[in-house]
Parts: C-alpha cells; structure tokens; sequence
C-alpha cells in the first residue's frame, strides 16, 4: 500500500501546525532575552541549539532506517499517543476553562523581568543569554524533533512532507519575529493546540493499530476518519467538563 | 549537569503529565495487544476498539480532573 495523499496532507498540517505552536513559544523567550540582555548572544545561543538538533535528526534519521516498520509504527505510535492525548486532555481542560489559557504576551513580561533581575550586562559574551536562548530553542526544538519523527517514521515517504511542514513553520516564525519584533500574541495558540492535539493522536492510534496488525475498515483513508473521530470526542468532552465543574458542590 | 537534568525532566513531561492517565493508555494498548488475535469476526474492527477505549479513558481522565478541581 503507497503512501496516499491522506497521510501525505495530514503529515505536512499537523506537523506545520504542531511546529508553529512550539517555535511562537520558543520565538517569545527568544525575544525577551535579545530585546534586555542584546541579540547577539541571544541569537547565537539560538543558532546552536538548531545546529544541535540537526545532528540529532541526521543520527536519528540514519538509526530509524534500520529498524524494522512495524516496530517502528508501535514504539512511536506509542509515544505519540502518550503525547497527542497529553495534549488534547490540556487543550479540553484549557477550552472548558479549568487551566489557564496559553499567553505570550504574560510570557514575554514573566521573561523579560527574569533577565534583567540578572543584572548589568557583560560587555561582549554574555553567558546568561546565552543558555536562556540555547535551553528554550532546544526544549523546544526536541518537542519538534520529536513531532516530525513520530509523524513521519510511521511510513515510508511520510518523513519529508513532515519536515517540510515543520521548516516551513520556522520560517513562518522567524520571518514573523524579524518584521514584529515582539511575541506572537494574536495567533490563536489555544485553538491550534487543540486542533494539534486532535492530530497527534489520530496520527498515535493510526501507527498503533498498524504496528499491532490492528484492521482499520477504511485502510489509509480511516486517518481522517479518527480526526473527525477525536475532534468530535474533544468537542463533546468540553461542554461534559465544564458542567461537571459546575455541578459538583465545592467543600466549603 | 543541570540543563541535561532539566532536558530530560521536559522530555519525560512531554508523555506524562498525569500518571494514572499514561498508565491508562499503556494498560489499553496491552489489553488490545493481547486480544486482538482472539477477536474472531470481530477482529475488522480492531482498530475502531483500539480508538473507542482511547476515548473513553480521555473522557474518563478529563471529567475525573474536572470533579478534583471542584472539590478543592
């Protein structure tokens, strides 16, 4: 069975979409270090942390080629769903109001105020801003890492349209923060952490069931099948939280 | 030594948030693992049962985490 276009579009959103949301977080820290401590050590840390995580990609990339699919499909089907349902479970809780919505704009101050309690400024290396930079672009960059191997490893042919989503959203984000030059405080971050998180997991129970020899009624096309499945749950699961919250009596 | 700590910590955050809940899914994988062989007719719908027990242990982990909350 090729690789059909229901995977190939699926893989580039959901790895563009997932990418995004990781690059604005990792964009807004970035931002807060270069604008109090200077660009240039903030950049640099940044540039690292990349470079870094491209030779983890190439050695992963190289190792993945040995083992064999199935495995493959059910190690990362597992961790993937492990991840996906993590992240729909907190995007359900974020929608019906029970954990605080996701703002860059209090991230970018909570920042910024953390890096000038560090006090003067060196006056050419600056270390601080350094590892700020160099950790968040790695936290961050490893959560990407990860989303394009696990989307892109379940098969042959998948892996490139995964990357290709995840570079083009670092562009998209790099070319955003060049021109603003402040956090991406108007994308609707909450909203693509749901849509992410309902991705992520029909990708996860996708490359499970395939890695188990599960039997899915409509073959490849039965990915989009279990979107429309987790997003219509997640849809439901919202309201069902929310008057649960409001039903149960608080102890006084 | 620090960061490599922090790294790792982030990392395993990244799939577990709430214990009970990765258990959850783990257990449910285990148990389709095991039985998928013995589903007989039932077995074209293997996938489908994968995902229905999924949802219903989502469903189960974020209504249990919304009652909490209210009870605090």
């Amino acid at each position: 069975m090729g690789t059909g276009w229901a995977h190939i579009g699926t893989s580039i959103t959901a790895s563009f979409l997932a990418s995004l949301v990781e690059c604005v977080e990792a964009l807004t820290v970035v931002l807060a270090v270069g604008s109090v401590r200077g660009w240039r050590s903030a950049l640099i840390g940044s540039a690292s942390a990349i470079a870094v995580l491209l030779l983890i990609i190439a050695a992963l990339g190289t190792a993945l080629t040995h083992i064999p699919l199935p495995v493959l499909q059910l190690t990362v089907g597992t961790l993937l769903l492990l991840f996906g349902l993590r992240w729909l479970r907190k995007a359900i809780l974020r929608a019906a109001g029970l954990i605080p919505l996701h703002d860059e704009a209090a991230a970018f101050s909570k920042n910024t105020k953390a890096m000038r309690q560090h006090g003067n400024l060196p006056a050419a290396w600056d270390k601080i801003a350094f590892a700020a930079a160099f950790n968040i672009t790695m936290l961050e960059g490893t959560e990407v890492v990860f989303i394009v191997i696990a989307i892109g490893a379940g098969r042959a042919g998948t892996l490139l349209p995964a990357s290709l989503g995840a570079v083009a959203a670092l562009l998209v984000v790099i070319t955003l923060g060049l021109i603003l030059h402040r956090p991406l405080a108007r994308v609707p971050e909450n909203t693509l952490k749901f849509i992410v998180g309902v991705l992520l997991s029909a990708f996860g129970t996708f490359w499970v069931g395939e890695g188990l020899d599960l039997h899915w009624p409509a073959a490849d096309w039965s990915i989009l099948a279990l979107i429309a499945a987790y997003l219509l749950l997640a849809l439901v699961t919202v309201p069902l939280c929310r008057n649960r919250s409001q039903t149960v009596p608080s102890i006084p | 030594m620090n960061s490599i700590k922090t790294i790792l910590r982030e990392i395993f955050g990244l799939f577990v948030d709430d214990g009970a809940f990765a258990l959850a899914i783990l257990v449910w994988l285990f148990v389709v693992r095991t039985l998928s062989p013995h589903l007989g007719h039932a077995s074209a719908w293997s996938g489908p049962i994968l995902f229905l027990g999924l949802a219903l242990i989502l469903i189960e982990s974020a209504t249990r985490y919304s009652r909490r909350r209210t009870l605090k």
